[in-house]
């Protein structure tokens, strides 16, 4: 463990809006996302001294560098495994300031995903060999060739073993469009949705997801500033403590075409993750004060509530019927709409969030909020004051 | 018309067979032991010595799902996707032939079906249980 003083800590969060048609480059979003985290923070970004991102992400670092003033970078990574790693990007980032390599380091993530590319339509052109895509050849001349397709295919087991209804996965819908109705930064703000909208809308993928079970297209970029403690104090924003960040990929097993390993109901990595949360931190998940949780589609929710033991395996619907993820229950979900009611930007949005909550800054401020958790199945972190 | 396989030089010998009315999976020389999807190297004896095996084409549905919107790209109706266990214990995606929904824990049994290039690929029809 690290000396108090050498801790990471998020001091600067910046994002762009969050729409369906942004009418400019994904590297101009990522910019001015960028820019307005280190103007949160009040550090210069010509001092960016390395930097994090998805391997999907199609901003290159270079172009970062040449719109933001980086005069060095000492150290870069981009991360597999798509929005199921949005996490994993705070684990570098502690490991990065921690370890005294960078002492400003940056994460983005910027994508005009409805107006320039559908992501979640079927994407025929992708070559086999390109990364996190050679499960594409697996799934695509069956015309599996949709995230929601293999989402739906891999938690089918889950379901059908505990009896999980459309119902169950609407109420999830329901909750995130009721905080996104009062967050106005989120694309569906002012329009909650009841249950019946939720069972009558049309059918993604039978006999599993509906239109509101699925997360949104967006247009937008996200940026975070991370730095140690002893620089954190002097910029503009109370530190927000990275207190523990974990990250999991196990043998044979992919991400949304989980299909090859395992027992197709536990979400093992996500296990693995809250155990050496709670070992690191001396904090469980549960224990927190509210859970930011990647939510590309309803069922994810069950599963890593499970997986991140918020409750036992198989127990999570209920959990979600008696009113524990309401702003005013134990475990206070997404107070910003999520990825479904605020917008997806790919899980960041999640994680400024969680950062807006310990500072005292959100739309729908939950109380007390000392501690968050941020997930996104194989990754989790813990921050707090 | 369903679309061809996507074939690398790891996997061709999949599809390939498929072309044949084989259905075979990778088999590690050394170890015996199964593998699939196929990969250049064994993960258990890190041989890089492969054959294949004939699978027996007995499976069992572990999933199903039918992709509505947007439907399939290259079918003229999105077909129903499973999720079979092998009777060898490997996993794969595949099609259930004809439109009714499976349960799951359905038996089934290999056949083949035609690619838009003149390819195939495994797909399952029911068996009486």
């Amino acid at each position: 463990m690290v000396a108090a003083s050498q801790q990471a800590c998020i001091v600067g969060i910046g994002q762009t809006e969050f729409s369906k048609a942004s009418g400019r480059s994904e590297q101009q979003l990522a910019a001015e996302a960028v820019l307005r985290a280190c103007q949160d923070a009040g550090v210069d970004p010509k001092s960016i001294d390395g930097m994090t991102t998805f391997s999907l992400d199609n901003s290159d670092e270079v172009d970062i560098m040449r719109s933001l003033g980086c005069e060095e970078i000492k150290y870069t990574t981009r991360l597999p495994q798509g929005g199921a790693a949005s996490v994993a990007t705070i684990v570098h980032a502690k490991n990065a300031v921690e370890s005294g390599i960078c002492d400003t380091f940056l994460i983005f993530r910027a994508m005009n995903e409805r107006s320039q590319y559908r992501f979640g339509q079927p994407h025929f052109n992708i070559s086999p060999d390109a990364h996190s895509s050679t499960f594409m050849e697996w799934c695509f001349p069956f015309g599996a060739q949709t995230p929601a397709a293999w989402e739906a295919l891999s938690c089918g087991p889950y379901l059908n073993k505990y009896g999980v209804t459309s119902e169950d996965l609407g109420r999830i819908a329901v909750t995130f469009r009721k905080a996104a109705a009062t967050n106005p930064a989120s694309w569906f703000y002012e329009k909650p949705i009841t249950l019946d909208d939720h069972q009558n809308s049309r059918w993604i993928v039978e006999p599993t997801l509906r239109l509101l079970d699925c997360c949104q297209e967006s247009d937008g970029g996200v940026a975070i500033i991370i730095t140690r403690a002893d620089k954190a104090k002097d910029l503009m924003q109370m530190p927000v403590r990275i207190l523990g960040a974990e990250y999991s990929m196990l043998f044979n097993h992919e991400i949304i075409s989980d299909f090859y390993a395992g027992d197709l109901i536990r979400n093992e990595n996500s296990e693995i993750v809250a155990d050496r949360l709670e070992a690191s931190t001396g904090i469980a998940p549960k224990d927190t004060n509210v859970a930011m949780i990647y939510d590309n589609f309803t069922p994810q929710i069950l599963r890593q509530l499970e997986g991140f033991k918020y409750c036992g395996i198989g127990e999570a619907k209920d959990y979600v019927k008696d009113g524990h993820l309401e702003l005013d229950g134990k475990t206070p979900l997404s107070p910003n709409g999520g990825l479904m009611g605020e917008g997806y930007i790919h899980g960041m949005n999640n994680i400024t969030e969680g950062v807006r909550q310990v500072r005292g800054q959100a739309a729908n401020q939950i109380e007390n909020a000392n501690t968050a958790f941020i997930a996104s199945g194989v990754a989790g972190a813990i921050i707090g004051k | 018309m369903r679309p061809d396989p996507i074939q690398r030089l790891d996997t061709t010998f999949f599809w390939d067979a498929c072309e044949r009315g084989e259905f075979l999976a990778q088999k590690c020389e050394p170890c015996n032991k199964l593998w699939h999807p196929p990969r250049p190297m064994c993960p258990d004896c890190h041989s890089l010595e492969k054959s294949t095996q004939n699978l027996s084409g007995k499976a069992t549905i572990l999933s199903w799902v039918r992709q509505v919107r947007p439907a399939s790209f290259g079918f003229k109706e999105s077909p129903i996707v499973i999720l079979v266990e092998l009777e060898e214990g490997l996993r794969m995606v595949s099609n259930l032939v004809g439109d009714e929904p499976p349960e799951i824990g359905d038996p089934v049994e290999v056949d083949f079906a035609k690619t838009s290039g003149g390819k195939a690929v495994p797909v399952f029809k029911k068996v009486a249980s």
